[in-house]
């Protein structure tokens, strides 16, 4: 997939529609996570990552793999872009029988990459892949997006600790960094400052962008891939809710859904940007 | 068959069994200055949240980092705090379990542990977020008490036996709202003693957690049918009450019911305790092996099997196996 700048910034609007609408009808769910991880997602599925829709199982794809497994909803929202499933599929988002669980569950949905929603999980399992990869000589890239919040926890440096020493230049993993987590702002509850320090020191190149600049986001994913002998972690400044104004930087929709006015004046916000861009 | 009408229970709806946990630790925190509380970026769900507004030098979230929180609590009470660490169930017991064991369980600490969000009845966030194995894993620590209080009532009081208690435990309180069972002033729970909620003769229904008052739900229907049975809260799965067990074994047939897998939990214990003193057929509700997913909770638990419904169904099949 190709998509240049603008059509790259409407699908980022779209996606973010459908993550407001599905969250909604679903009653409850994960807005904010979504929101700050779009422009990310929307890079990584059409414009950056080696894919096809007809293909899912196809053995040379680029992997994604959503560790913070609680934004699944902005997940969903690109493979029904992209054409895996029926966009039909959004609404049915935490309903019994939906493939579209509250967090990802290949039980249910085989295209996945991995079951998520226990944090902390994700990078050990791209990392497997990226070494099976490399040992099968293959050149498939493997993607793995964090949360902030998410970094906390040990195992996350474990695995920055393994890629690191074995140099798994195939590995590229991305934090949301919005400041966020579920109970407070990050730097409230246990700071994660030095972050890009951090990452350097356990041998990865680290590249700080605006994780909401669509430009910013596709130039970061280009350097990753130029990148030869470590692998690359690509901390992105975001904003918790980004593109709805009472979502923005507000604790309050880490985990809640929107009401149905909220979601009503949400799509306006948006609508307002969609013709913008159109 | 018996023909004694068994007391009506209102089962009036009252709080989530984690908002009297929260409320409770918050007094325990006014009497008790030893007490610290510890929190893994759940404050807000687990409701610690309440003692945290209240005794905010004595609250310490860690960050989502639950096998840290667990070592940390083992510090503390090597250290003579009484911590309380809370996260999801789930989380708490997977992610800290060898740090319960190291940290906790070997050295016979005097840590508590309470998961909230226990099984399947939080519902739309799906089965990463749901422990069915929180029993199995915390009866497997050596030296631990093990506690599934049903209501708001019992899991205040055993909140602080728990405190009084010297020694590990781990409690499971769970997200939705339940039924009131006990008497608002009913203070008369002690770790490792079942509650005898109905006496019966034909069979004993045996349930902890939500699964108590679908015990409670099910004696009724069973007692419309002319058929007695006793019911047990059975808040405490280790150390068990084995002289409950031996009481409800008097009635020739049990049923043991749990939000929890088939594997390790209540049935387990249950069954091991009556066959070391007088067998008798035993019928299982649980979960069968699996994980669930998203939906409403009564939507999960119909489909789980996790219904008076299903207790009466089991009820019935136990009666025609009895001897
Ligand atoms: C191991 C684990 N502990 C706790 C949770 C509950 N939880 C869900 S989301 C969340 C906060 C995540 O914050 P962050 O990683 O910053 O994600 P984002 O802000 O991007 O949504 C928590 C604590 C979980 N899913 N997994």
């Amino acid at each position: 997939m190709n998509g240049n700048l603008p059509e790259l910034k409407r699908i980022a609007n779209r996606m973010r529609h459908n993550i407001v609408k599905m969250i909604g009808a679903a009653g409850s769910g994960h807005p904010g996570g979504s929101l700050s991880a779009t422009e990310l997602v929307a890079a990584l599925f059409f414009k950056v990552m080696r894919h096809d829709p007809k293909k899912p199982a196809w053995p040379d794809r680029d992997r994604f793999i959503l560790s913070k497994g609680h934004a699944c909803p902005v997940l969903y929202c690109a493979y029904a872009e992209a054409g895996y499933i029926d966009p039909a599929l959004l609404m049915t988002l935490r309903k019994l029988g939906s493939p579209l669980q509250g967090h990802p569950d290949r039980r249910f949905l085989p295209i996945l990459e991995a079951s998520t929603g226990s944090l902390g999980n994700g990078l050990s399992i791209g990392m497997g892949m990226a070494l099976a990869g490399r040992l099968d000589q293959k050149d498939y890239r493997v993607y793995v997006m964090l949360g902030d919040g998410e970094c906390q926890e040990g195992q996350v440096w474990e695995a920055a600790m393994f890629a690191g020493y074995h140099k798994l230049d195939n590995l590229c993993a991305i934090v949301d960094y919005n400041k966020i987590q579920l109970d407070d702002w990050v730097a409230k509850i246990l700071d994660l400052e030095p972050l890009a320090a951090k990452w350097e020191s356990f041998g990865w190149r680290t590249l700080t962008i605006d994780g909401n600049n669509m430009q910013k986001v596709l130039d970061a994913f280009e350097q990753a891939k130029m990148t030869s002998g470590k692998p690359t972690v690509i901390i992105a400044n975001t904003i918790k809710g980004k593109g709805v104004s009472f979502m923005e930087n507000n604790v309050e929709f880490h985990g809640a859904a929107p009401n149905p006015d909220q979601v009503k004046k949400a799509l306006e916000e948006l609508d307002k940007e969609a013709a913008v861009l159109a | 068959m018996g023909t004694i009408a068994p007391p009506k229970f209102e089962l009036k709806m009252g709080a989530a069994t984690r908002d009297a946990y929260g409320k409770a630790l918050a007094e325990l925190g006014r009497t008790n200055p030893n007490v610290v509380v510890l929190d893994a970026d759940l404050a807000k769900s687990t409701k610690t949240n309440v003692f945290a507004k209240e005794f905010p030098n004595r609250f310490f979230t860690c960050g989502i980092a639950e096998a840290d929180m667990v070592g940390i609590a083992g510090g503390l009470a090597e250290a003579g705090k009484i911590p309380f660490a809370s996260s999801f169930s789930v989380f708490l017991m997977c992610k800290g379990f060898d740090q319960m064991r190291v940290a906790v369980a070997l050295p016979k600490v005097n840590a508590k542990f309470v998961g909230s969000h226990g099984g399947i009845s939080i519902g739309e966030d799906g089965p990463s977020q749901m422990s069915v194995e929180d029993y199995a894993l915390a009866c497997g620590l050596a030296g631990f008490s093990v506690m599934s209080p049903a209501d708001e009532v019992s899991t205040r009081a055993l909140v602080f036996r728990a405190a009084e208690h010297k020694g590990p435990i781990y409690m499971r309180v769970g997200r939705p709202k339940v039924p009131v069972i006990y008497d608002a002033k009913d203070d008369n729970f002690q770790i490792g003693k079942a509650r005898v909620l109905i006496e019966g003769s034909d069979v004993a229904l045996i349930g902890c957690g939500i699964m108590t008052a679908e015990c409670l739900r099910a004696a009724e229907t069973l007692a419309a049918e002319g058929i007695s049975a006793m019911v047990v809260d059975m808040h405490t799965l280790k150390p068990l009450d084995t002289a409950a067990v031996a009481a409800a074994c008097r009635t020739g047939a049990i049923v043991t019911a749990e939000e929890h897998l088939l594997d390790g939990g209540l049935g387990s214990q249950v069954a091991r305790a009556a066959a070391a003193t007088s067998p008798v057929p035993i019928e299982y509700v649980g979960i069968h092996d699996t994980y669930a997913e998203s939906a409403t909770p009564e939507e999960l638990l119909e489909k789980y099997g996790l219904t008076a419904k299903e207790v009466v169904a089991a009820a019935r099949r136990v009666l025609k196996r009895k001897r």
